[in-house]
């Protein structure tokens, strides 16, 4: 008897190996490397020395103003567009769930941003917003039509930039979002609806009652993935304001990471280590609490 | 409350591309429930029961057609506005509510004047929670509640607001067998109380017979019979419901009548007449329908060829099971296959070349059980010469037997062609069908020398 247990589970263990040996030399080796090079001051990765064990690299880039620039757009990037996009999404998906022609159409075109390429985005992004020395772009002919003075959204003021980058975000993790609380509340018992109906409950008490507690756990699930997508966020960034981000005051934390790499300021491994590690153990602090706030208000 | 249903229809768009007539869910169905009654909606699935409860209720808006609770017309009206109380056939608890959130929750939406204090509504839900006896469960999910309680917790969130008819979707379909039976007697029992008109859709004929004032039977969105339980068992219009009703299922055999005689095979089993012109109508008031009786009349006009006798044609003969008498000299001759006692009384299982039942099953009183076992055990020792099937049913449990080697009858019944069981008929327990439209021809038997 036992030794069949165990023949089961040396063919289970089988069965895991290519996965185990995977994520092992590609996600907990690098981890760890990572992990060790944050300590080690000054490594350098050609010849693969350093000169001495420590905390000074955490010290440097807590002391960095554009790692602390970073983290700040990071957070409000993350506080701005997590919940708004999550609310639009929401709001989007009810609508389309309520509406019976051209369902289809919509749902194409809402989920069409998703299937588009982000730089390419960011460009068309740059053009409607941008205001060169020929035109002002088309946000800002808007601007004026309203009687409002025009601003420079890519090079201007930081609020300006800060909203672009924001409504850009939100524009992009859309799709995805009214995709899922799309499926989510077609997965909704329309029994529940019925039963709602009969007892003359008002269509918002019905969205706050049943609906929303019935597709709280996919609406937990975006709100978690939101997070650490946002705090991983760099492209967007790159898209709308170029590589350089600490000349436009826009960079982020992973994209502190990059230019302490392989930027122009680059060639810093054991900085780069470092803010990587604070990254992860913000994202990890954020989802923990996640984690703990929603066991009161997910409902399986 | 008093609901009437005026010829109401309802049809669905084909979603048949070749087929484009639309579906008929509910045709022309005219009813007046009485107030605080207990009704049954009866048929098989697909027969338009559901689909009538959601018009009732309103969630379905009917094609044409009105609908009238007491003197007011609801048709327009949408289900908030009915004061009808519903419970779903998943019954559609609010999972993540507890039960006194799923009680209290439509008493939440009151508005105005209607508008109850938290105090109130609490004292209204335990009411309700007490009237189903699941007052001790207020704090738990539906999740973590058993079918049957559940099934309670979403009587009382109907009955919460005092409905004027409540309505109940197969409310025990998804019960088992035992809590089936336990519910049925509570529903009955809180209707009772309640004194609220209720409605109840279900495709299990028992339960409809045995807690229902007035059983609806349909099919295929028409409504073939209304009337007390006993009444449409006693009386069917058409073979449709005498098959559907009773169990074990009625029998049917291909018949036919002639010379003022029915025939099942060889057999003249009755010597059968025209009813005389009062019963009819006796009848057909009986059943509350009057288009019915109009229709049969037409009909019996036509099986009435002089004075009155039946005309000649072939039948549809249907007997139920308690309609036969086991009579030595009996004119149905059948073969014996098979008996179960089953301690009230003992069904005879046998086989007639007429029936379109694979097995004839009749229900005799325990008076005749001696006679009929002797019969059965000459009848094994003849065909098979081996007593181990004697030893079995002298143990009380003889039915194993048919289940152990079915082959063996069939060459039992090759083999031994004079093991023959005679029945006697009982003729109000017989009724003849047309054979083309399946509608009841009624007779009355002669008897000789009283």
């Amino acid at each position: 008897m036992k030794k069949k247990w165990n023949s089961g589970s040396l063919k289970a263990w089988l069965y895991l190996l290519p996965a185990i040996l995977f994520l092992g030399v590609f996600m907990v080796y690098p981890l760890i490397d990572v992990f060790v090079y944050s300590f080690e001051e000054g490594y350098n990765s050609a010849s693969q020395t350093y000169y001495g064990v420590g905390t000074y690299n955490y010290s440097y880039v807590l002391h960095d103003p554009y790692f602390l620039q970073a983290v700040k757009n990071t957070f409000l990037l993350v506080i701005i567009t997590v919940p708004l996009s999550t609310g639009i999404a929401l709001l989007i998906s009810v609508g389309l769930h309520s509406v019976t022609p051209l369902r289809n159409l919509f749902q194409t075109v809402y989920f069409l941003p998703y299937v588009t390429n982000t730089l390419a985005v960011g460009l068309v992004f740059m053009i409607l917003f941008k205001k060169t020395a020929y035109s002002d772009g088309f946000i800002n002919l808007l601007i004026s039509w309203f009687g409002g003075s025009s601003v420079d959204f890519i090079d201007g003021p930081y609020w300006a930039k800060m909203f672009v980058l924001c409504f850009y975000t939100i524009w992009v993790v859309m799709p995805f979002k009214i995709l899922i609380l799309t499926g989510a509340l077609s997965s909704v018992n329309q029994e529940y609806y019925n039963a709602a109906r009969v007892d003359g409950t008002s269509k918002f008490r019905i969205f706050r009652r049943i609906t929303l507690p019935m597709i709280s756990p996919m609406i937990f699930y975006l709100v978690i993935t939101g997070f650490i997508g946002a705090f991983k966020a760099y492209s967007d960034a790159v898209a709308l304001f170029g590589t350089d981000l600490n000349a436009a005051g826009m960079n982020t934390i992973v994209g502190y990471v990059y230019d302490m790499l392989y930027g122009d300021s680059g060639g810093y491994p054991s900085y780069a280590s470092a803010a990587a590690i604070i990254l992860f153990a913000i994202v990890l602090t954020i989802t923990c609490i996640n984690l703990l706030a929603s066991n009161k208000k997910v409902h399986y | 409350m008093e609901v009437i249903l005026q010829n109401l229809t309802k049809k669905f768009p084909s979603r048949d591309r070749k087929n484009r007539r639309d579906v008929i869910a509910v045709n022309d169905f005219t009813f007046q429930i009485p107030d605080g009654r207990l009704i049954g909606l009866l048929g098989p699935s697909g027969c338009g029961k559901s689909t009538t409860l959601n018009l009732i209720s309103g969630l379905v808006k009917p094609t044409s057609g009105r609908i009238f609770f007491g003197k007011d017309d609801v048709t327009d009206l949408p289900p908030e506005h009915r004061g009808i109380g519903l419970v779903f056939q998943n019954y559609a608890l609010y999972p993540h509510l507890t039960v006194r959130q799923n009680i209290t929750f439509p008493l939440e939406n009151l508005k105005g004047k209607d508008k109850l204090s938290r105090a109130e509504m609490l004292e209204k839900a335990l009411g309700a929670a007490k009237l189903v006896q699941i007052e001790e469960l207020m704090d738990r999910k539906p999740g973590e509640l058993s079918g049957g309680q559940q099934q309670r917790v979403a009587i009382a969130r109907a009955l919460v607001k005092r409905p004027k008819v409540l309505l109940l979707d197969e409310p025990l379909s998804n019960l088992d067998a035992r809590l089936r039976l336990q519910t049925r007697e509570e529903i009955k029992r809180i209707q009772r109380e309640t004194g609220i008109t209720t409605i109840f859709v279900t495709h299990d004929q028992e339960e409809a017979m045995s807690i229902s004032d007035m059983i609806v039977v349909m099919k295929d969105g028409v409504v073939q019979q209304i009337g007390k339980p006993q009444e449409v068992y006693d009386n069917p219009v058409n073979l449709f419901v005498a098959r559907f009703l009773g169990t074990p299922p009625v029998n049917v055999f291909e018949g036919c009548v002639r010379d003022g005689r029915l025939y099942i095979g060889q057999d003249a089993v009755l010597e059968i007449t025209r009813p005389s012109e009062i019963n009819v109508n006796i009848e057909a008031e009986a059943n509350g329908d009057a288009q019915a009786a109009a229709e049969r009349k037409s009909g019996k006009n036509m099986n009435v060829s002089a004075g009155r006798k039946i005309a000649d044609g072939n039948v549809y003969a249907a007997i139920r099971p308690e309609g036969f008498r086991l009579q030595e000299d009996g004119p149905l001759h059948c073969e014996l296959d098979g008996v179960e006692v089953m301690g009230r009384d003992i069904s005879v299982v046998s086989r007639n070349r007429a029936s379109l039942n694979l097995t004839i099953r009749s229900i005799i009183g325990t008076e005749n059980m001696d006679r009929i076992l002797s019969m059965e055990r000459s009848a094994v020792k003849n065909s098979t010469g081996e007593d181990a099937d004697m030893k079995q049913w002298a143990s009380g449990n003889y039915a194993d037997t048919r289940q152990q080697s079915p082959g063996m009858y069939a060459e039992r019944g090759k083999r031994d062609r004079d093991n023959i069981v005679r029945f006697g008929l009982i003729p109000r327990k017989v009724f003849l069908f047309d054979r083309e439209s399946e509608q009841r021809i009624y007779f009355e038997a002669v008897r000789h020398g009283g």
